[in-house]
């Protein structure tokens, strides 16, 4: 019998993706083009983020939307109700976005003319936290109604964000959410992360948020 | 959720390093993957028997390391495995601190393969 031969790897498996992650990041960067990952469940709030922080910048930046989610083409509906163009890529049942996709979403999108990229990633707290779609921010919605136990149950996604943005708090008079219990658990997971309370239907929390992301950007900028 | 482009970029990494080795086959590939990654071994043999079929990476065990989730002890320093999806209080086993930080748990690696 032949010999078996070992043969050391070390590579990651996703080398690919993150190499192209890393030139979009690097294109860019040299346009001065911020581009956000925003992250949730179905159902999270993603488009009504969306939509509310596109109001909050309308005066401030221009912005562009990446349609990721499958359901989507009423989401882009929406975002190009706000006046802002929107790529729609189809998805199928994909259960992520990656770097190849987001790439193709850019080649029809006019960088020079941007400031801003919100990606709306696929509805899914698992698969999207794995692929590096070479957003400069990862940002991940979690809403009062699905509970304080994500971060148990999705780790993964609560290590890989900057931010997490927890929405409809205008329902925690009616859900046993506790909002201390799962800062907590977020904060040791991912001590950097920021934490903003937000209701997109009554508008609470949202300047806070809207804040930070002008923050960001222009902190990106410089 | 997502084992198919997994095992996709597996096979593709293993065959080019195996024809850089001028390998006539592919035994089995060894992977280390953080216990923060959902990922189910099950699927991954399955898919990857199926995408390797007549190429040399035909037949090849999967060898899947899962490393644990590592905390650091803020108060004395001591780190330890954390089965994040099953406590709900992290308490240090050495000094009983409950301030800890994670260290790491998201390994996503081929080691290397075996080949004849």
């Amino acid at each position: 019998m032949a010999d078996i031969r070992l043969i050391e790897i070390k590579e990651k498996i996703f080398a690919d993706n993150d190499k192209l992650a890393g030139e979009i990041r690097e294109r860019l960067l040299s346009k001065k083009v911020f581009m956000l990952n925003l992250m949730a469940s179905p159902g999270g709030g993603k488009t009504s983020l969306i939509v509310q922080t596109l109001r909050g910048l309308k005066d401030h930046c221009r912005t562009a939307v990446i349609e990721g989610d499958i359901d989507s083409i009423v989401d882009a509906e929406k975002v190009a109700e706000e006046g802002v163009p929107a790529v729609q890529l189809r998805t199928g049942g994909a259960c992520h976005l990656d770097a190849v996709m987001v790439d193709m979403a850019l080649q029809e999108m006019k960088l020079a003319d941007l400031d801003l990229i919100i990606i709306e990633n696929i509805g899914n707290l698992v698969c999207p936290a794995e692929f590096d779609t070479g957003a400069v921010g990862n940002v991940m919605i979690l809403s009062v109604p699905e509970g304080d136990d994500k971060p148990l149950k999705y780790p993964l996604m609560f290590t890989v964000c900057d931010a997490l943005v927890v929405n409809k708090i205008d329902y925690l008079s009616i859900a046993d959410f506790d909002m201390a219990a799962l800062k907590e658990r977020v904060l040791k997971l991912n001590p950097k992360i920021k934490i903003f309370e937000v209701s997109c239907k009554t508008g609470e929390g949202v300047p806070a948020w809207v804040d930070w992301l002008k923050e960001e950007i222009a902190a990106f900028k410089k | 959720m997502h084992e198919l482009p997994v095992t996709e970029n597996i096979l593709k990494v293993v065959l080019r390093h195996a024809e850089e080795a001028k390998a006539e086959k592919i035994v089995s590939v060894s992977l280390r993957i953080g216990e923060l990654s959902d990922i189910i071994e099950e699927w991954l043999q399955r898919y990857f028997d199926y995408l390797s079929k007549d190429t040399p990476a035909e037949g090849a065990a999967l060898r899947i390391e899962r490393v644990p989730v590592i905390f650091r002890c803020e108060g004395c320093g001591e780190s330890f495995p954390v089965k994040v999806r099953e406590v709900r209080e992290i308490v240090c086993p050495s000094c009983g601190g409950g301030k800890a930080a994670f260290v790491s748990g998201r390994e996503f690696f081929i080691k290397n393969i075996e080949v004849i």
